[in-house]
């Protein structure tokens, strides 16, 4: 894949929308962090950098607090905890009372419950967990205007994004270019979104020679 | 505090891959397996193992039809191969959650080349793992009565019994473990769908990766969630193999109702999902070159985790003696002299001591703990001392029970044999697909433990990156952002 080629590509997408996002590669992780440091530095808030694998002290670079996850699994893993609890307890002490093994018919059977209580607030946690972190990733997500760039399929091998949202506040595609120029990305350009939702003939075909 | 989010280098490690390797090689080494045509070999063993698949459902559909009578099962041993298969598919599970769940908290970056794998095997073993409590209760259309549904009698299923407990530790773990090894798979199959030439790939590897884009935004809930499940997993992992013990501790049993049960069971688990891991890793990496991947260390590092393990369950063995004689219970006393050591099921005994506490004990020395061969057969030899473990401890407490009027022996019928043939069909089938269409290895997370993933490779030390051009990129940068 061309540098010109891609050049080309992407003045096409300019002429026929407005520009969704600004996308700068990178070659190493380094350089990556250093142009989301200089970001947030500028005062930007709505950009991201796409990375193959988590890349340790990204979060402080680009300014993120911290992941809201736990606060979504604690209180439906102590749910879990109750709804074993009152699931046993009615069902063997209430509504069929089974006096076995000389253990009572009632709370006080509660270390046999253990297990049960365990599991269930294991099996919801985790449920919380996976759903809750899907959720506040909004994913599924069906299209985003960052795989219209056809180099951008590189990010989930060895290549290194930055994109700054057109919808930042501070976004201004003459001003906001020159910045990323100054970190000296492999590669920057503008690219639309074409609310198609994945071009599939053009676009990853080639991308990988 | 700890190590955990520190670059290799720091901790004072080497490398996990071997030298040459790059961001780019990792990927390719692990995509190209699911892309290139399938080698001669696999195709081979798929079609044993769907024959074996075969064998089973022929067996299961065997045994609803004639019912129960058609194993071996009969007075006094009323368990026998079924929950031995179940506990040892159970156990084999257990690796997968270890690696992937106490290796993680504990900081050990070279889990990253055996966990998917290691997870996949929990998976398709504990599918296995579950068949048997399944068929074992004779009439497979009352099997719901193991859950808490509304029934045409009123009852409720009877909460006391460890066997409803097995029932949500068991489901639980494979739920959990699922999950778990979903959310790892997602960036991966990311990166196949980026790769794919076709458009069903392209539909089905992006559907399965939910439109994954590496973001930075999500990669931090993403590694939390991971901690989460970590932690979640952990005390799962060692809850599932103690509420299978209870199953037998509970009972009244001698050489059942001993309270090492639990943690003797656990280390049990461990040792066994290692070793399996060990026997497909060691074949896996050899047909599909990932030798820069799954390197010698990681394989010696395991042989040391099988001889731990090992020593740990030889330990159980003679501590449950020590009781036995200790204890002073007649009963107790007689079953380990009498039914295990010696008498007509000592030859299951000694093949259990001579496969799990013995056959280990060459880990000690690097020459053996670096030598495929030797690593080979010791996994094997420990998978079957395992299954020989179980069998020993159901078999041999049942067929001489307290009335001696009673005794008898066991032996498997042809439907046992083939049932339990059939699952090791099942597991393989399932694992010769997993290698075949799903990344067998953790892209993202090897590419994260790699020295060029810390922020500040090359920046310190000189290396490949300091070229000219890069410095004066990097100079330039610094100066911009100061004006």
């Amino acid at each position: 894949m061309s540098d010109t080629h891609d050049a080309q590509k992407s003045e096409a997408k300019k002429d026929d929308a407005a520009p969704a996002l600004l996308l700068a590669e990178f070659e190493t992780p380094g350089d990556c962090m250093h142009a989301a440091e200089k970001l947030r530095d500028a005062g930007y808030t709505q950009f991201d950098t796409h990375t193959p694998f988590p890349v340790h002290g990204m979060d402080q670079a680009m300014g993120l607090p911290d992941s809201k996850l736990g606060l979504i699994v604690f209180p439906i893993g102590i749910t879990g905890t109750t709804l074993a609890f009152l699931m046993m307890h009615w069902m063997n002490n209430i509504d069929y009372p089974i006096i076995i093994g000389g253990k009572p018919a009632s709370v006080a059977s509660i270390p046999s419950m253990i297990p049960i209580m365990f599991e269930l607030t294991v099996l919801l946690s985790a449920f919380a967990t996976v759903l809750g972190m899907f959720g506040l990733n909004r994913l599924p997500r069906h299209h985003h205007p960052v795989f219209n760039s056809e180099r951008f399929a590189n990010f989930s091998n060895d290549k290194f994004f930055v994109s700054v949202e057109a919808t930042d506040p501070k976004f201004n595609v003459e001003k906001t270019k020159m910045l990323l120029e100054g970190l000296h990305p492999t590669s920057l350009e503008v690219v639309a979104d074409d609310n198609e939702g994945g071009d599939f003939d053009g676009h990853a075909e080639g991308s990988h020679a | 505090m700890s190590s955990w989010n520190l670059p290799i280098k720091a901790i004072g490690e080497s490398p996990l891959v071997g030298e040459g390797t790059t961001f780019d090689s990792v990927t390719d080494t692990v995509c190209r397996v699911t892309e290139n045509k399938a080698p001669r070999g696999w195709w081979v063993a798929f079609l044993l193992a769907a024959s074996f698949t075969g064998v089973l459902l022929t067996a299961v559909a065997y045994l609803f039809w004639h019912g129960i009578g058609v194993w071996g099962n009969n007075a006094p041993v009323y368990w026998a191969w079924d929950i031995t298969n179940f506990v040892w598919w159970i156990g084999i599970g257990h690796a997968g959650t270890l690696i992937s769940a106490v290796l993680f908290l504990f900081r050990q970056k070279w889990r990253t080349a055996i966990n998917r794998f290691a997870e996949a095997m929990t998976i398709f073993a504990v599918i296995c793992a579950l068949i048997f409590p399944g068929i074992h209760v004779g009439r497979i259309w009352y099997a719901y009565y193991m859950l808490p549904l509304p029934n045409e009698m009123s009852i409720w299923p009877n909460f006391k019994s460890p066997l409803i407990w097995d029932v949500f530790a068991v489901s639980t773990y494979f739920t959990v473990s699922l999950l778990f090894w979903y959310v790892g798979l997602v960036p991966d199959f990311a990166t196949l769908r980026d790769r794919a030439k076709n458009k069903t790939r392209r539909l089905v590897y992006g559907s399965l990766a939910l439109g994954w884009r590496g973001s930075n935004r999500h990669w931090q809930n993403y590694e939390r969630a991971y901690l989460i499940l970590a932690a979640l997993s952990t005390p799962l992992v060692l809850s599932v193999h103690s509420v299978v013990s209870f199953d037998f501790a509970t009972s009244l049993m001698p050489g059942w109702h001993t309270t090492i049960f639990p943690p003797y069971f656990v280390a049990g688990a461990v040792f066994s999902g290692f070793a399996m891991v060990m026997t497909l890793m060691l074949i896996t990496r050899a047909i599909y070159g990932m030798r820069s991947l799954v390197m010698m260390k990681h394989l010696e590092l395991m042989s040391k985790i099988i001889l731990t393990t090992g020593s740990l369950v030889g330990y159980a063995y003679a501590m449950e003696f020590f009781i036995a004689w200790y204890g002073g219970n007649d009963y107790e006393r007689f079953l380990f002299v009498n039914n295990r050591m010696t008498g007509p099921m000592a030859w299951a005994y000694w093949i259990m001591i001579s496969c799990n506490v013995l056959s280990p004990q060459v880990f000690w020395f690097k020459k053996f703990r670096t030598s495929i061969p030797v690593m080979f057969v010791v996994s094997i030899l420990v998978n079957i001392g395992m299954w020989f473990e179980r069998f020993v401890i159901i078999v041999t407490s049942l067929f001489r029970d307290f009335l001696p009027s009673s005794w008898g022996y066991f032996r498997p019928t042809l439907i046992d044999i083939f049932t339990y043939a059939g699952t090791l069909g099942l597991f393989f089938t399932a694992f010769l697909l997993f290698i075949r269409w799903v990344p067998m290895i953790a892209i993202a997370e090897v590419k994260g433990v790699m020295p060029e993933a810390d922020p500040h490779f090359g920046h310190d030390d000189g290396g490949h990156e300091g070229s000219p051009e890069h410095m004066a990129a990097h100079v330039a940068a610094e100066v911009e952002a100061s004006s």
